[in-house]
């Protein structure tokens, strides 16, 4: 119950990073029944329709439902600590944004157990996700289930902008904040601009598939190619929602453990602005194949090739960070070591990719495949686990063994490259993707067994990763203020885990590195900016669990509102909108009950906090 | 903060009551951020308009469709209601509170007005013009984007309401204050949109 009623920061961060596990559990699932499929030629262990629907369920779920949760729960555990804030601006919304997010990742694998899952790839492309190529709900799932679950991303991003902005702590300016604040801040930007779109996009698609409306139906005059173009619009600014809070882990990791500021910090700071302005500019390079023409696909295959210039400003920088550094290679930073020239490779074949001539051939092979499995997983996901070992005491209050995480970090990047390097030269062999099997002596058939080898390794690093946690769960909560000891930022001067109130004075802010500042000048603790005083609480409360439940229940109504059910009660019901309007008024009365009952909260008192 | 607590303990309140509290102030910044990110939506739905509108599919096209004379009063009954609330807003910076009430009253009634000759519109174009949602790629672009604002229009004049029964409930307060100042954002907001929807939709629907 505590955890259903939670405004806290630090339990939600706790909430997202458990659900976004069990989701990155279910996608991994769906990675090695692909990857069973193709460890040999004309492979019968699948059929051609199931692949279709786990290739599409694990896109979906590992991009939508896996990584983006685990982003939100570092951001949840850490953004407050280090801006000195007791909270985030607004608690009751934190929550509701994880509710729906977790109601829309259920109903979107509900599809598993109710009539077949999306079976048209992550992109959902018109006319495959039309009714006529995709007959069953599966995309009805996909389009209701993302958007429910894409309103909690939008809520979480104006709630990380609004806490920024208003919420940093006395003397910490704009330009002395963490680059992890800084990049959650832009990615919080572009989350504000780039989801709206695909709101609108699966609206469209819903009233295709539901309503029979036009917009991607050629008969009716629509157009398959807006769809594209929607979806890009959003989809490329997304997969920067996903790497720059990776850059953010990184840039805190790499200075930690190299006893240095961060190189460059302006530069950096500057490059993820641009990256994000750029990262608008550039959706059609998904798109040189649909035949825009030439002097768009040259448009757009400039611009693309831009964003290589800051990211590599950012490459630079890390290296220098490191140079001449004393460079401690605890698990964080092994993985922030390993993310570097990981990344780089994706970065490398991007450029390649983006030149559209040579796109051409790369389009829809397995080489597009290498590439985003390199900067998603060789760049997002080491990253995360970099985040996650760094932070873990902070979150939990207990250090995670670092013989295990050394495990975890080898077997998952020597399994992570046996998997996607061949893939590159399975691509440029001409191996296409989203095919479910391949005829033998292609030449094909070595590297996909050793691709397949190379993901259960993978595996392997995963449950090493989870063991890790087990154990450490078992053993006393004992982590220091600043376990790793060379804590630069403001997080590591509260307790691990820190108490719900988070400062007990809020510090004041001198400089970069706030807490390393005040470490080289001889304190040993910040320097308060206010005197002991009461401090306010928001309650707990049930509500935006509720709006959530009421979401979904509207959802499943409005995407069987048209099926014919055996029983005549179920129909009636369900054809009458008598569920969906069921749903929307649990929500709408939810919302009533907010706004109608302020909540005043309640106060932690001097003495309270003295006692502990 | 603490001296706008102390104000509104005795009776008075500052000239802004809505940005008075950290919360208030926080309110009001991230309604902002929210309309950035309904000006993205909206422009989505524009752009898919736009590409759409002449795609009839044999059946009625905007210029045969539309009659400005209905559309103009509604666009004219919104335009106002946009005013009544800044008068609204005004009311509340002097502390009027029946003043504010009723200003508040009129602009939802507007809205009330406006969106009856919208469902009364679209209930033409169904019954006698055989222009439902399935007919074209161009009907459906317009239910959407012109149904979607009539959507905002509908909670916008639920929540107003329900600001209102809050008004005289709580009386106008350091919490109230903020949720009043940004439902009149969100209303102009409205009245933005559908001057782009006036615009684009029906004056270029007829001549363009
Ligand atoms: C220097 C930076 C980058 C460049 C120049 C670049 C370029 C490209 C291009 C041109 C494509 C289209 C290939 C095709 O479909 O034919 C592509 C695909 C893709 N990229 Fe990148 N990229 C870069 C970085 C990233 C990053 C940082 C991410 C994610 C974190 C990413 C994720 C993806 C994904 C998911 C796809 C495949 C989409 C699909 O078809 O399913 N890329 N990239
Ligand atoms: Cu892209």
């Amino acid at each position: 119950m505590d955890w259903i009623t939670t405004v806290d920061h630090k339990k939600i961060a706790i909430l997202y990073l458990w659900a976004g596990g069990i989701f990155f559990g279910i996608g991994g699932l769906e990675a090695i029944l692909i990857r069973i499929q193709l460890i040999k030629p004309m492979n019968t262990f699948l059929d051609a329709q199931t692949f279709n629907e786990l290739i599409t369920m694990h896109g979906t779920t590992m991009i939508f439902l896996g990584v983006m949760p685990v982003i939100f729960a570092l951001m949840n555990a850490v953004i407050p600590l280090q801006i000195g804030a007791r909270d985030v601006a607004f608690p009751f919304l934190n929550a509701l944004g994880f509710w729906t997010f977790l109601f829309g990742g259920i109903l979107l694998n509900l599809s598993w157990v109710m009539g077949g899952a999306p079976d048209a790839g992550w992109t959902a492309y018109t006319p495959l996700s039309s009714t006529g190529y995709s007959p069953t709900h599966g995309v009805d799932f996909y389009t209701i289930g993302l958007q429910i679950a894409g309103l909690g991303t939008l809520i979480g991003g104006i709630n990380f902008l609004a806490t920024i902005i208003t919420m940093r702590a006395p003397g910490m300016s704009f330009m002395r904040m963490p680059m992890f604040a800084w990049t959650t801040f832009i990615t919080s930007a572009i989350i504000l601009f780039a989801f709206p779109a695909i709101t609108v996009g699966l609206v469209l698609l819903t009233f295709d598939r539901i309503l029979d409306a036009n917009f991607f139906n050629v008969a009716g005059g629509g157009n398959p190619v807006l769809w594209q173009h929607i979806f890009w619009i959003f989809g490329h600014p997304e997969v920067y929602i996903l790497i720059l809070p990776a850059f953010g882990v990184i840039s805190e990791v790499i200075p930690t453990f190299s006893r240095k500021r961060l190189f460059g910090y302006s530069s950096m700071v500057f490059a993820t602005i641009l990256i994000a302005f750029l990262g608008f500019m550039v959706w059609a390079h998904h798109m040189f194949t649909t035949g825009l023409g030439p002097v768009a696909n040259a448009l757009f295959s400039v611009s693309t090739m831009l964003i290589a210039v800051p990211t590599g400003i950012k490459i630079f920088n890390w290296l220098f960070t490191m140079w001449g550094g004393q460079v401690r290679f605890t698990t964080p930073n092994l993985f922030a070591a390993g993310f570097i020239p990981t990344f780089t490779m994706g970065g490398v074949t991007g450029v390649m990719l983006a030149s559209a001539p040579a796109d051409f051939q790369f389009h829809d092979t397995y080489f597009v495949v290498a590439h985003f499995h390199y900067v998603i997983v060789g760049g997002l996901v080491l990253g995360l686990f970099a985040g996650l070992h760094y932070w873990w005491p902070k979150m939990f209050g207990r250090m995670l063994s670092e013989t295990l995480g050394k495990w975890t970090f080898w077997t998952f990047i020597i399994g992570f490259h046996l998997t996607f390097f061949v893939q590159h030269f399975l691509g440029l062999m001409g191996m296409q993707r989203r095919v479910f099997t391949y005829l033998p002596n292609q030449q094909f058939d070595l590297l996909n067994l050793v691709s397949t080898i190379g993901a259960m390794l993978m595996g392997v690093g995963m449950l090493i990763f989870l063991t890790n946690i087990f154990l450490t769960s078992r053993r006393p909560a004992d982590a220091a203020d600043d376990p790793w000891e060379d804590g630069r930022t403001l997080e590591w001067t509260i307790p691990s885990p820190p108490p719900e109130y988070n400062f007990k004075q809020t510090p004041l802010v001198r400089g970069l590195d706030a807490f390393w500042k005040e470490k080289m000048a001889g304190h040993k603790a910040m320097t308060p900016s206010e005197p002991v005083g009461s401090i306010h609480m928001p309650s707990a409360t049930i509500l935006p669990f509720l709006m959530s439940v009421g979401i979904f229940i509207a959802g499943l109504g409005f995407m069987f509102s048209r099926d014919e059910f055996s029983s005549s009660i179920m129909s009636f019901l369900f054809n009458n909108y008598i569920v969906t309007a069921l749903g929307l008024l649990i929500t709408f009365g939810s919302m009533l009950m907010r706004s109608l009952f302020d909540d005043p909260g309640w106060h932690i008192e001097p003495e309270e906090l003295e006692g502990r | 903060m603490t001296t706008a607590h102390a104000e509104a303990a005795n009776g008075t309140l500052p000239h802004e009551p809505e940005k008075a509290t950290l919360e208030g102030r926080n309110k009001v910044l991230a309604f902002w951020l929210f309309l950035g990110g309904e000006a993205v939506l909206f422009g989505t739905l524009f752009a898919t308009f736009l590409a759409l509108r002449n795609q009839t599919n044999e059946g009625p096209s905007a210029n045969e469709l539309f009659h400005l004379p209905l559309v103009a009063a509604a666009t004219f009954l919104l335009l106002v209601s946009s005013l009544t609330s800044v008068f609204a807003i005004q009311a509340m910076h002097r502390g009027r509170v029946t003043m504010l009430r009723n200003w508040l009253l009129v602009t939802v009634l507007l809205g009330l007005c406006f969106l009856v000759l919208e469902i009364y519109e679209f209930s033409v174009y169904i019954r006698h013009e055989e222009f439902g949602m399935t007919t074209s790629a161009f009907s459906s672009a317009f239910y959407t984007l012109v149904g979607f604002h009539g959507a905002h229009v509908a909670f916008g004049i639920l929540w107003i309401s329900v600001l209102i029964g809050q008004l005289l409930h709580k009386g106008l307060t350091v919490v109230t204050a903020p949720k009043i100042y940004v439902s009149a954002m969100y209303w102009h907001f409205i009245d933005v949109v559908w001057v782009f929807i006036f615009t684009v939709v029906y004056l270029l629907g007829k001549v363009g």
